[in-house]
């Protein structure tokens, strides 16, 4: 028996004698250009995180620059100039300029809230699912109420209260959406600690901090984290929702979302003032699902074979 | 020779899978005639079922494909049939039967409704396929019929899930029966009585039938011929005395030879110093009752097998000593101290000396750690053990010993076939030096020959480590093997318990009299005395 190597370990092999000694970030590199998807997905990302870093230093004043001559300019006539390329919007401002300048709010908000909503509903899931204490019973509870209090009258009071900035409208997000990852990481948990191997480090004498994260934590992650990306597109609508009701953020300052609502009463006449945010909504939030797909392959040992074959077939 | 009712000829298979095309059955040939038992035997990726699921349409097409072959059942091609026809055999003249019936019942309807509505589907009268139900659920032993009839699948044993099964397979008279590992599930004393069910069954009904199985006992015990199974090929054909006595193919002698049981019982050793002695150890979970008070004592070096039948609360007991339950009463001493009641920081150095390995290696193997990482994490968990620059080496020196290669340590687990990875199980227990292993049925779920090779590297490690284990398993030829004392358990008491040739040899017990005759031997011989003699013993 300790001879017979099945196909997929001789397979695993010939890859592994390459792939295993090289360094990590090399090897992730590597299995992110066998994947072409996850690698358009992956640009697409890095300018759009370029863009929100120095968009607004370079373009701020084009983009707040109004043109009435310009309003609801139609796009793909550059005769205004390469920033009119995407159109004007209903103040003749560039929506090139605008939906640039406007992703560093967008994506601050969106990935603020949810990176908040997902590392605090983690941790009380893990702690949830994993305590056998009060804990248990408490915390579930907690969700439920959030649950059951609608999130926009739960944004309306807060943001009444306080003054509608970035920072409180992340956490009102946050706050709305930790129940999504609290209930999915304590179901999850409590499935994985009564797997063999959670039993297996119990009898070794290891710490419950210890099993909740090195055995349990990257079994939970891979779902948390493409539940996360999902929850991308739907923080950033939340977000236009809440600046609709004129709670969000406040003009001047721009988001995705805000230029959507805003472009909504010029749709039949106009539709490029909503159209263009919307698309790159649509894209930010596709190809964070196409990158979370990708890691959750990388990050599986059972699976990355697939990439690191698929890179080695095409060498 | 009557004519065959069912055969397969030149049958092969392919199945398409993410690491190219797999043949898993290349020119089978085999018939099976009314009013006979065959059994097809093979190990674990050896294809035996796959012609069965060839006969019952269970080919999934694509992935697999039939390559070549026709399957004759009454002299026609069932390959060549359209799926309506094939559903008038499929079920009314050839029924199937499955390992698992909790997984095959579907657990919102009563068992009585399932069974009726096999009959409805197929054309029987409701108040008709009622009272036959009931015939049949009466005819497979299920006392009380007709209150069985109205039970759900949870509310059965897996024996009598078994029985209701083969209820719902036999409602439309089949002329076939496929047993799919019918009894591997069970306990030996049900699996007895499931395969005398079968038996009279067939012979009442003169139906074919065929088993697929593991098992060599199930073949000595049950089967007019066998079919010898490897890699995909039928090695060798045969009665199961010819297939025992006189195995052609060294394949088969390989097989046979592996099989436990025949070994030299252990006379164990005197005088060794006391390990582990437990005094009326109780456990209840709110109110029920699991263990009355358990008396067991470890010597060091020492392998003390626990046997008994599921719910005996076997495993309940290496769960107390492991302390993965608190215990209820009773006590544990271990060098003086009791387990039971230990304080945790003292508890943290027991585990050192403590460890198990589980049924399943590829569930107690974390899938997301490589093989480096699994053993050194119990340097990580006791970190005074060993220091971390001598981590590579001594994972290297482990692998060796538990007889895989050192550059096994980048691998994860998913990527070593499941003999390896009971081995790295094995690495991982003895990464802590400990004094006594427990291992909770940890060669029940690997193929005999690989039983045999783990069997001997415990039995080796035990040696020369002088490892103490407590050996629980179902499984009576091993534990004659390798145990030195055993342990009888039964819901949750100690029947009986001493060195291993005496509760082999002269067990005084009814019960463990009865567990031994329910006990299936690969020699066809040694089965048939047994079977008188379980026969005696119900008379």
């Amino acid at each position: 028996m300790t001879n017979q190597s099945t196909p997929n370990t001789a397979a695993t092999r010939n890859v592994s004698a390459s792939a295993e000694d090289a360094p990590m970030l090399l090897r992730y590199g590597r299995m992110l250009v066998a994947d072409k998807t996850a690698l358009v997905a992956a640009i697409f990302l890095m300018v759009m995180v370029l863009c929100a870093i120095l968009g607004p230093m370079l373009l701020g004043d084009l983009a707040t620059r109004q043109n009435l001559r310009g309003r609801n300019a139609p796009p793909f006539d550059i005769s205004r100039g390469w920033a009119f390329v995407l159109g004007g919007d209903q103040l003749g401002r560039p929506l090139l300029a605008r939906i640039i300048v406007a992703s560093r709010n967008t994506l601050m908000v969106a990935a603020g809230a949810v990176a908040a909503s997902l590392v605090i509903g983690t941790g009380l899931g893990l702690i949830a699912g994993y305590s056998r204490g009060r804990m248990s019973q408490i915390i579930p509870r907690l969700a439920d109420v959030i649950m059951s209090f609608p999130s926009l009258l739960l944004a309306v009071i807060v943001l009444f209260m306080l003054e509608p900035a970035v920072g409180n409208i992340i956490l009102v997000l946050a706050i709305t959406r930790i129940p999504v990852y609290l209930r999915t990481a304590r179901a999850e948990v409590l499935e994985i600690r009564e797997r063999m191997f959670v039993q297996a480090a119990l009898v070794m004498g290891a710490s419950s901090r210890r099993i909740v994260l090195r055995h349990i934590l990257p079994v939970v992650l891979p779902t948390l984290l493409t539940i996360a990306t999902l929850d991308f597109a739907f923080v950033m609508l939340a977000e236009s929702s809440l600046s609709f009701l004129g709670i969000g953020i406040q003009p001047p300052e721009i988001t995705w979302g805000l230029m959507v609502s805003q472009g909504r009463p010029y749709l039949t006449n106009a539709w490029w003032l909503s159209f263009w945010p919307g698309l790159a909504i649509i894209l930010t939030a596709l190809s964070l699902n196409l990158l979370s797909n990708w890691l959750r392959v990388a990050l599986d040992p059972q699976q990355n074979w697939r990439l690191e074959a698929r890179r080695s077939n095409d060498a | 020779m009557p004519d065959p009712i069912l055969e397969v000829r030149d049958l092969s298979v392919t199945f398409e899978t993410a690491r190219g095309p797999v043949r898993a059955v290349r020119n089978v040939n085999w018939h099976l005639a009314r009013g006979e038992v065959l059994a097809i035997l093979g190990e674990s990726g050896s294809g035996k079922s796959v012609s069965a699921s060839a006969v019952m349409d269970l080919i999934d097409i694509p992935p697999g494909r039939i390559d070549s072959g026709e399957i004759l059942f009454e002299g026609r091609d069932l390959l060549k049939m359209s799926p309506k026809e094939r559903r008038k055999i499929n079920g009314p003249r050839i029924a199937m039967i499955f390992q698992d019936p909790l997984s095959h019942l579907n657990p919102v309807w009563t068992v009585g409704w399932q069974i009726e509505e096999a009959m409805v589907i197929h054309g029987t009268g409701r108040a008709e396929a009622r009272s036959k139900m009931i015939e049949l659920l009466g005819k497979v032993g299920l006392p009380n019929p007709a209150e069985a009839a109205a039970k759900y699948p949870h509310q059965f044993s897996g024996g009598q899930r078994q029985r209701v099964m083969i209820a719902m397979a036999l409602a439309l008279k089949p002329d076939v029966l496929i047993a799919d590992e019918p009894t591997t599930a069970l306990d030996v004393t049900v699996q007895a009585q499931i395969l005398a069910l079968l038996e009279d069954l067939q012979r009442e009904t003169g139906m074919g039938l065929l088993i697929i199985t593991h098992d060599l006992g199930v073949v000595a015990e049950i089967a007019d011929r066998c079919i010898v199974m490897n890699k995909g090929e039928i090695v060798e054909t045969g009665t199961p005395a010819q297939i025992h006595n006189d195995p052609q193919h060294p394949y088969t002698k390989k097989l046979i030879a592996a099989a436990p049981g025949k070994g030299q019982m252990s006379d164990g050793g005197d005088g060794r110093s006391l390990l582990l002695q437990m005094r009326g150890a109780t456990k209840a979970y709110g109110d029920v009752a699991v263990l009355h008070g358990i008396d067991l004592d470890i010597h060091a070096g020492e392998c003390v097998a626990v046997v008994g039948e599921s719910g005996s609360g076997k495993s309940t007991v290496a769960k107390l000593i492991t302390r993965l339950e608190p215990a209820s009463g009773g006590t544990a001493m271990w060098k003086g101290e009791d387990l039971f009641t230990m304080p945790p920081r003292r508890l943290l150095e027991v585990r050192r000396e403590v460890q198990m390995v589980f049924q399943d290696p590829t569930q107690s193997l974390n899938p997301r750690m490589s093989v480096q990482d699994i053993i050194s994490e119990a340097w990580v968990i006791h970190p005074d053990i060993l220091p971390r620059h001598r981590w590579r080496d001594r994972v290297a020196e482990l692998l060796e010993q538990v007889g895989l290669e050192p550059d096994h340590a980048h691998r994860y687990p998913h990527q070593f076939s499941g003999g390896q990875r009971q081995r790295v199980a094995i690495a991982r227990a003895l990464a802590l030096e400990p004094r006594l292993i427990i291992c909770d049925e940890a060669v029940s779920a690997l193929d005999v020959q690989v039983q045999a090779q783990v069997i001997r590297l415990l039995a080796r490690l035990g040696r020369e480590l002088n490892i103490a284990y407590l050996f629980i398993a179902h499984d009576l030829p091993v534990v004659r093997d390798f145990a030195d004392s055993v342990v009888v358990m039964k819901l949750g008491r100690v029947v009986e318990q001493g060195p291993v040739r005496q509760i082999f040899d002269t067990p005084r017990q009814d019960y463990t009299r009865n567990l031994m005759a329910a006990s299936l031997d690969p020699d066809p011989d040694v089965q048939a005395a047994r079977r008188r003699q379980r026969q005696e013993m119900m008379a």
